[in-house]
């Protein structure tokens, strides 16, 4: 589903990503892990298409696509979904109204007829009770005044409404407590199916506990620098990252 | 360069949709402005003496006033002798009383604009007095009015038929010297809208008039006078849209309410003014006064505007609350894109005593445009425990355009209070960018964001006139936003 191959990527003329590799199919749970500054929310943002981030070499193809070539409109509208690490706040535009707008979009884009605002309330009711959402949330304006925990349940519900293929989840953990963590895994959980692949990317590998990733990787300095199985985590909790800088520097 | 900036730059160049020049035979006065034009004009309109003199001395008083300086706009100067003062379809010679004797042609031109008179009256119930190069030419639903005892018709026709109410509140509010586009409109108004509402009457239906110029190098004045008796109740709706031209127009109306005790005037605009291509030619100058006086006890008026159109707007419609207990409010969404400039705001004089004054201005500016608010709010000393509250946001498209607010305050009683909050955002990259990834579309977004902003206003808008705000805000952006 998503084939990535020795992507250079700068950020502001700095190189940050430096020949990364990364192969992920339907059905599949990926975790990327890393330090800060690794490059784990520039590849995100790659792969969504946010135009800071620019390819100096290398491709990224989705089901075969060059996604280079796509806006990250269409990125969307062809199942890719990114959750940010940091929501911005939309003032003025309340939540129904935008996601109704965004789930109508989609539907259009997949040839569904559009829903209305009586359906698609029931729908996202239905929905926010997977990520313990109170109705309240709806009438409020697109992640203003939310707490950390709130934005993030945000882009989880939007995970579920929106049903993409792809998900990669830029440090959705990050700033939860152990409630809202669950929560959050829980409805990628629920998410989760043998046609839909996910990216979690982490600092930390416990949101890792309440999931069950296929395949784990270690970004490096723009690299992966290892790749295991869900012992790997174990691993990088005990003894943290710099045991594989040591590694990389003795290759 | 950022996207964002691209992206503002194509949605800019949206052409504006509504420009066509409807061909009717005119019968127009030659360019020039002296005694003689005024005359002429008032004898072709049939006017008593006393209304003849009123334009004389508003005449002799313009010639001793200076254009004003003091707004944030700047115009090649206008040349008021290259104006023509008077232009009228010639059907109207021949008074069309049904639709079915209005210029087909003209019928046509509502319908390319989407405001077709017959289907506005059946499914809508509004009552349209259609201003057409400075001539009514179409009044409807006058019966069902007439039952109530409402006046609603044009200004000549009033002249005419009730010069008695005219005379008695003509220039009351704004006086014919008031300031120097006030004082050349009392000299050479053409036409406008007359309404009386009876005491104590409800008004049936909301009142709408349509404005539209189509006559080149036609100076256009219009005047409206709205009286609402004591415990009456009005609605009015004045919306626009004008042809496209290469040379500037000038358009200079006066607007004048009259809120008696417990009365009340809701006057709602949605200016759709040509505003000049993109690269600021063209486009119509929109030198506006609005004043609405709250004369008795218990009176409210409020003004709502959607102001998009016009290369330069200058407008400040206010409201004097000389009534104890009155009230005043100032609802305005103004929108300038390209070159186009506007210099808007209200004035919120308070006399009487436990008078209030709200006051919601939001400003949106896209392409090069620049915006200014500028309110004044004054307390005398005879109005206790008066209350204002304003708000005055901006919102910036891209990097290119200005956002500007002159709030002034004058506070002569102590017991007053005052609030007054202000913000200006933008519209980001992120934000664009984090709607895009959920499959929203750029101009999607920006409309989105831009009702949203404006959400507080229309929802003063009645409900068909909010949704042509909305549409029209999203032409007039989707090229420049969306």
């Amino acid at each position: 589903m998503l084939q990535i191959t020795n992507l250079h990527v700068n950020v502001e003329g700095e190189e940050i990503l430096k020949g990364l590799n990364l192969s992920v199919s339907p059905g599949e749970l990926h975790a990327i892990m890393g330090r800060n500054g690794s490059g784990k929310s520039t590849l995100a943002n790659v792969i969504a298409g946010h135009d800071k981030y620019k390819i100096q070499s290398g491709e990224i193809l989705y089901d075969g696509k060059d996604l280079s070539e796509m806006s990250p409109e269409d990125r969307s509208l062809s199942g890719i979904f990114m959750s940010f690490q940091y929501p911005v706040a939309i003032p003025g535009v309340n939540n129904t109204y935008f996601l109704k707008a965004a789930l109508n979009a989609q539907r259009k884009h997949r040839g569904e007829e559009e829903m209305d605002a009586m359906d698609f309330l029931t729908f996202i009711k239905e929905q926010m009770k997977k990520v313990e959402m109170g109705e309240s949330y709806l009438r409020r304006a697109v992640n203003e005044g939310f707490s950390g925990g709130e934005k993030k349940r945000n882009e989880i519900l939007q995970l579920l409404a929106l049903e993409p293929r792809l998900a990669v989840l830029d440090e959705t953990d990050s700033g939860l407590d152990i409630d809202a963590l669950k929560i959050v895994a829980h409805g990628v959980n629920n998410f989760r199916r043998d046609d839909r692949a996910i990216v979690v990317i982490t600092h930390y590998q416990r949101i890792l506990q309440h999931m069950e990733p296929d395949v784990i990787h270690v970004l490096l300095d723009g690299r992966i620098a290892k790749t295991g199985g869900k012992e790997l985590a174990m691993e990088l909790e005990e003894k943290g990252y710099s045991w594989l800088e040591e590694e990389a520097a003795a290759d | 360069m950022t996207p964002k900036l691209d992206t503002v730059k194509s949605l800019t160049e949206q052409e504006y949709k509504y420009g066509f020049v409807t061909d009717i035979e005119q019968e127009t006065f030659p360019p020039g402005l002296n005694e003689d034009v005024v005359r002429a004009l008032s004898a072709k309109k049939k006017e008593p003496e006393w209304l003849t003199e009123w334009r004389l001395k508003a005449y002799r008083h313009w010639l001793k006033m200076e254009e004003p300086t003091w707004p944030n706009v700047h115009y090649n100067p206008v040349d008021y002798q290259a104006i023509s003062y008077y232009s009228a379809p010639k059907s109207q010679a021949d008074g069309p009383q049904s639709l079915d004797e209005v210029d087909a042609e003209l019928l046509e031109t509502y319908n390319k604009l989407g405001i077709p008179l017959e289907e506005q009256k059946l499914l809508a119930g509004v009552a349209v007095d259609a201003v057409f190069d400075s001539v009514s030419v179409a009044t409807t639903f006058k019966s069902e009015l007439k039952k109530h005892g409402v006046i609603f018709s044009s200004f000549s026709e009033a002249v005419q038929n009730h010069p008695e109410l005219i005379q008695k509140y003509l220039g009351t509010v704004v006086p014919s010297t008031d300031n120097f586009f006030a004082a050349l409109n009392a000299a050479v108004f053409s036409d406008g809208s007359f309404v009386y509402i009876p005491k104590g009457v409800r008004c049936p239906m909301e009142l709408s008039t349509y404005f539209r110029i189509n006559a080149s190098n036609t100076g256009q004045f219009e005047r409206t006078l709205i009286v609402a008796e004591e415990g009456s109740h009005v609605s009015y709706l004045e919306g626009c849209t004008a042809p496209m031209r290469d040379e500037n127009q000038l358009h200079a109306a006066v607007v004048e309410l009259v809120a008696l005790d417990d009365a009340e005037i809701k006057y709602s605009t949605v200016q759709n003014w040509y505003p000049g291509d993109k690269d600021g030619k063209g486009g119509i100058y929109n030198f506006v006064t609005k004043r609405g006086a709250c004369r008795g006890k218990n009176s409210k008026i409020s003004w709502t505007q959607v102001e998009t159109g016009s290369a330069i707007t200058w407008k400040y419609p206010s409201c004097i609350l000389q009534g104890d207990n009155s009230m005043g409010q100032f609802y305005s969404v103004a929108l300038t894109n390209n070159y186009q400039q506007a210099d808007t705001g209200t004035k919120m004089i308070h006399l009487g005593k436990n008078t209030r004054s709200t006051i919601i201005s939001k400003g949106v500016s896209a392409g090069f445009g620049q915006n200014s608010y500028r309110g004044m709010v004054k307390i005398m000393k005879g109005a206790e425990n008066a209350r204002n509250y304003s708000q005055c946001d901006s919102l910036l498209i891209g990097d290119k355009c200005g956002a500007h607010t002159f709030p002034y305050i004058d506070v002569r009683n102590p017991s007053a209070q005052m609030e007054h909050e202000a913000s200006t955002s933008t519209i980001d990259e992120d934000q664009i960018f984090y709607c895009n990834q959920r499959g929203i579309s750029t101009e999607d977004t920006i409309s989105m964001i831009v009702n949203g902003f404006c959400k507080e206003v229309f929802r003063e808008l009645p409900m068909e006139f909010a949704v042509e705000a909305q549409k029209l805000l999203e032409v007039s952006l989707e090229g420049s936003v969306g």
